[in-house]
């Protein structure tokens, strides 16, 4: 059985899984660096995964996309979420809505209704990495996860671009990427979004002396 | 280049309208060029407006398509006799205003006088284009430009918040209007999708959808006339908006609202008449108009009291449209022209006498700053101009002879006089009763015109800045003489103006009531026949004039002749005023306390031991805490539920996403 399957798309496997694994750790990281740290690897992980589809569909572009994520997700945006940490002094626990171990049993839950929904359409699918969609799906779900249950406003952050890891990891293995075009205009459109969104952050916290978002509930009126 | 047509020139004239209000913009501060330049020229294109649907009365319809608006679907015009007769109202009536505005406008009246110039012109403009329409988007879009353009004019003063609330109240009634008239349209294309007039004027609706499509076009008509139970917004407005507007809301709007009720209700569904019909548009008609009748009488606010009276005349005005509904749906077209005929009649008369009713309070308003009727009194001595113009609008008002509200409520009760023909016993118990009722509102509008007429102008000055207060000046003067000759001219001249509209019965109707009356002569009014009522308007004035003028001599002859001032009420009290005279308050007294129940009143009578007595009475509307506190209190519920959604945390928004993101993975599976 295992024979069958040829070894690049055993690596496609490894790497995908190893992306889901770092998103349930980033689910069930308190602390802020490390949880940056886990988006790095993630990051890395997925470029991993992006060269060996390369390689073995002699892609161009996709060596492109590969470099891309390397450069923006493994190193560009660590560095700039590491510098705002250091800057904004933010370096104690993350607290969460929920508990830990709870939101780990409704992300293995999320990462089966993805599993299940993905399955008709990734038999849709010819490519050699289509077994991945599912993991795809279930990392984009387990980023926003994320972003719903975190209280302070980077882990939000770290949760949007994880989201966008799982898009990207979902383009590839779907439909080995998408044009080239799209995939610069995205990866501008985090960039921009990531430094947006740090000059966001020294204005709530000017506001309200804390990154925590659960503050701005007091911007409603009424 | 082929001769122009009258539709021609009535689109010239929204154009001319239109370039004057954007000339306002050129130089927005400079009060002299927009005051003493544009708004006359304005006048005089409503003059030309007048000249030309005077002269186009009588022919067939003309029709024109104007591409503009959205690809594929101009706007279509028509010119008929209706439309002729309204645009006649609105050329004659705004040139007298536009002229009184020349003068009336100041400075330092929050909107800068070259918007203010823009809006009032557009608002013109969208009048003319309303009466022009022949089709539902065109309408609509004249519609709302009205609406708008008027709501900004009512907030010119909006640095006041009582004035922006009011401004916000009349955009909500208009928007429920529109909503109305809009599916008013919708049913009466029945389907077809072709939303021009004349498609609707083909179809044949079943009865109920007819009747859906009558009932909303009396709610959205209504809720611009002011029609109960819809009429909140115009004792508000009408105070808040600078005098000029208040007149021309009065005077002419509220009419397109009654041209569009007869548009739908004779014309578009004119090919299936319900007897019921009528009877509904009667009951709202009579109801509104005793209730507007009975709390202008009580007002203390001078324009609160013509905004109420405004209220009665068009109660008064859908009693007879009811009237000939009825009339024609029992083929009783004679009649039914007659009634009609009173409609329109009033029509031009209330626009004459209320915009020059509004007018007058606005020169009141800029010489003494006050519109509490408590405060003023006795400005006949420092304003005669004013008030003797305010007088013939007054007399025109509570509908004496020879002025024009006589000529129209006489005709209207004409018409009810003949309503024994009825085939319908119920109808003919019912109907004496409505004649009853609306003769009790002409002597309670007296009452009113009496008490506005009376405290303002007559007795002695309640304030000792009154004495220093300035008349009209020139502009104002001749706007207000404008319009005082149209209510002259409306009263003594009816047979020849009755010729004039009768184009409009004809070609509502198929048969009007001057070729019965030719017969008789241009000076006598004879509707139906001279046997059963007929009205000599110029001998009525003569003999007036005549008696007037000997009553003087034989006072001046018999009596002393002299002209004695001393104090009124000189029994022996010491501290004896002016105050002393009967207040507005006084004065309705016996009104409020008959019809206390219809009134929603707070008092405050002071005992024997109040430190500092005073005595105050506010009167309120019972449509307000009935109706509308209880549906905004819903609506307010209403949305407190759905902000429970709105929690304003992130982490609640993003679940939203989450949820609807899951839910839709799952259902939309292949």
């Amino acid at each position: 059985m295992t024979a069958s399957i040829p070894l690049s798309a055993q690596l496609i496997n490894l790497f995908a899984s190893v992306i889901l694994l770092l998103a349930f750790a980033m689910l069930a990281q308190r602390r802020m660096l490390p949880l940056i740290n886990l988006f790095a690897y993630q990051g890395l992980a997925l470029c991993m995964s992006t060269l060996v589809v390369a390689v073995t569909t002699g892609q161009h572009h996709l060596y492109w996309s590969a470099g891309l994520t390397l450069l923006l997700k493994a190193l560009l945006l660590p560095w700039i979420l590491h510098r705002l940490v250091r800057k904004l002094h933010v370096r104690f626990d993350v607290e969460s809505l929920i508990n830990i171990p709870t939101t780990m049993l409704v992300g293995i839950v999320l990462v089966m209704v993805s599993f299940n929904v993905a399955l008709p359409i990734s038999q849709l699918s010819s490519t050699v990495s289509r077994g991945t969609l599912g993991i795809a799906l279930a990392t984009v779900m387990l980023a926003f996860l994320m972003m719903i249950t975190r209280t302070k406003a980077i882990p939000q952050v770290v949760g949007f671009l994880a989201m966008e890891n799982g898009l990207f990891l979902a383009a590839t293995s779907a439909t080995y990427g998408m044009p080239m075009v799209v995939e610069l205009g995205i990866a501008l459109d985090v960039l921009v979004g990531a430094i947006i969104l740090g000059v966001f952050f020294f204005q709530i916290r000017d506001q309200f002396d804390s990154l925590d978002i659960r503050h701005m509930e007091k911007l409603k009126d009424g | 280049m082929p001769p122009l047509l009258p539709i021609d020139l009535l689109l010239i004239a929204v154009a001319a309208w239109l370039l004057i209000g954007l000339a306002g913009l050129a130089a927005p501060g400079n009060l002299r060029y927009i005051s003493k330049r544009l708004f006359p020229l304005g006048a005089l294109v409503g003059l030309a407006l007048g000249a030309t649907a005077l002269n186009f009365l009588g022919s067939g319809p003309q029709v024109a398509v104007l591409a503009i608006g959205l690809p594929d679907l101009p706007f279509h015009l028509r010119l008929d006799n209706l439309t002729a007769v309204f645009a006649l109202l609105l050329g004659f009536a705004s040139a007298g205003i536009s002229v009184y505005a020349a003068g009336y406008f100041r400075k330092g009246q929050g909107t800068a006088p070259g918007l203010l110039c823009l809006e009032y012109h557009f608002f013109l403009a969208s009048m003319l284009m309303v009466l022009m329409a022949d089709d539902a988007y065109a309408f609509m879009v004249a519609w709302e430009s009205m609406a708008l353009s008027s709501f900004f004019l009512v907030t010119t003063d909006h640095k006041h918040a009582e004035i922006r609330s009011a401004g916000y109240l009349y955009l909500l009634i208009a928007h429920v209007g529109a909503i109305a008239i809009l599916l008013s349209f919708g049913v009466m294309t029945s389907g077809t999708g072709d939303y021009s007039f004349a498609n609707m004027r083909e179809q044949h609706l079943s009865p109920f959808w007819a009747s859906s499509a009558y009932l909303l076009a009396l709610l959205g008509f209504g809720a611009k006339a002011g029609l109960v139970p819809v009429h909140v917004w115009l004792p508000e407005a009408h105070p808040a908006a600078p005098s000029p507007v208040s007149a021309l809301m009065s005077g002419v709007m509220l009419k397109t609202a009654i041209y569009g009720l007869m548009r739908v209700s004779f014309d578009l569904l004119g090919s299936q008449p319900l007897w019921w019909w009528g009877v509904v548009a009667m009951a709202v008609g009579l109801v509104t108009a005793l209730f507007g009748v009975l709390y202008s009488t009580v007002q203390s606010d001078m324009k609160r009291l013509l905004a109420y009276s405004s209220i009665e005349n068009i109660g008064l005005l859908a009693v007879g449209i009811g009237l000939a509904l009825l009339f024609r749906s029992y083929k009783m077209p004679v009649l039914a022209a007659l009634a009609l005929t009173a409609v329109l009649y009033h029509c031009l008369a209330h626009a004459g006498f209320k915009s020059l009713l509004f007018l007058c309070t606005g020169s009141v308003l800029h010489a003494t700053k006050e519109r509490s009727l408590g405060k003023l009194g006795g400005l006949i001595h420092p304003m005669p101009w004013v008030a003797w113009l305010a007088l013939v609008g007054v007399i025109a008002s509570t509908g004496l002879p020879p002025l024009s509200g006589f000529v129209s409520e006489w005709l209207l009760l004409q018409a009810f006089l003949f309503s024994p023909g009825l085939p319908h016993s119920w109808l003919n118990m019912v109907v004496p009763v409505s004649a009853a009722v609306v003769a009790l509102v002409a002597a309670l509008a007296g009452f009113a015109m009496v008490k506005f007429f009376g405290i303002i102008f007559l007795g002695q000055a309640r304030e000792e800045a009154l004495k220093d207060a300035h008349d009209a000046g020139p502009w104002e003067r001749v706007g207000l003489v404008w319009l005082a000759g149209l209510s002259l001219a409306l009263g003594v001249l009816p047979s020849t103006i009755i010729s004039l509209i009768d184009a409009a019965t004809r070609q509502l109707l198929g048969t009007g009531l001057a070729d019965r009356m030719k017969e008789n002569g241009w000076w006598m009014l004879a509707p139906i026949s001279p046997e059963r009522a007929s009205y000599q308007p110029l001998i009525f004035l003569a003999v007036i004039t005549a008696s007037l003028l000997l009553g003087r001599q034989l006072v001046r002859r018999l009596y002393h002749g002299r002209v004695r001032r001393s104090p009124a009420w000189d029994c022996g009290y010491v501290f004896q005023g002016p105050r002393a005279q009967d207040t507005a308050e006084g004065f309705s007294q016996p009104i409020r306390r008959i019809f206390e129940t219809l009134f929603r009143m707070q008092s405050h009578i002071p005992t024997i031991r109040d430190e500092r007595p005073y005595y105050s009475v506010k009167v309120e509307d019972h449509f307000w805490h009935w109706l509308y506190l209880p549906l905004a209190r819903l609506v307010t519920a209403f949305s407190h539920l759905v902000a429970r959604l709105q929690g304003g945390r992130i982490a609640i928004y993003l679940l939203y996403s989450f949820v609807t993101l899951i839910f839709l993975l799952l259902v939309a599976r292949p």
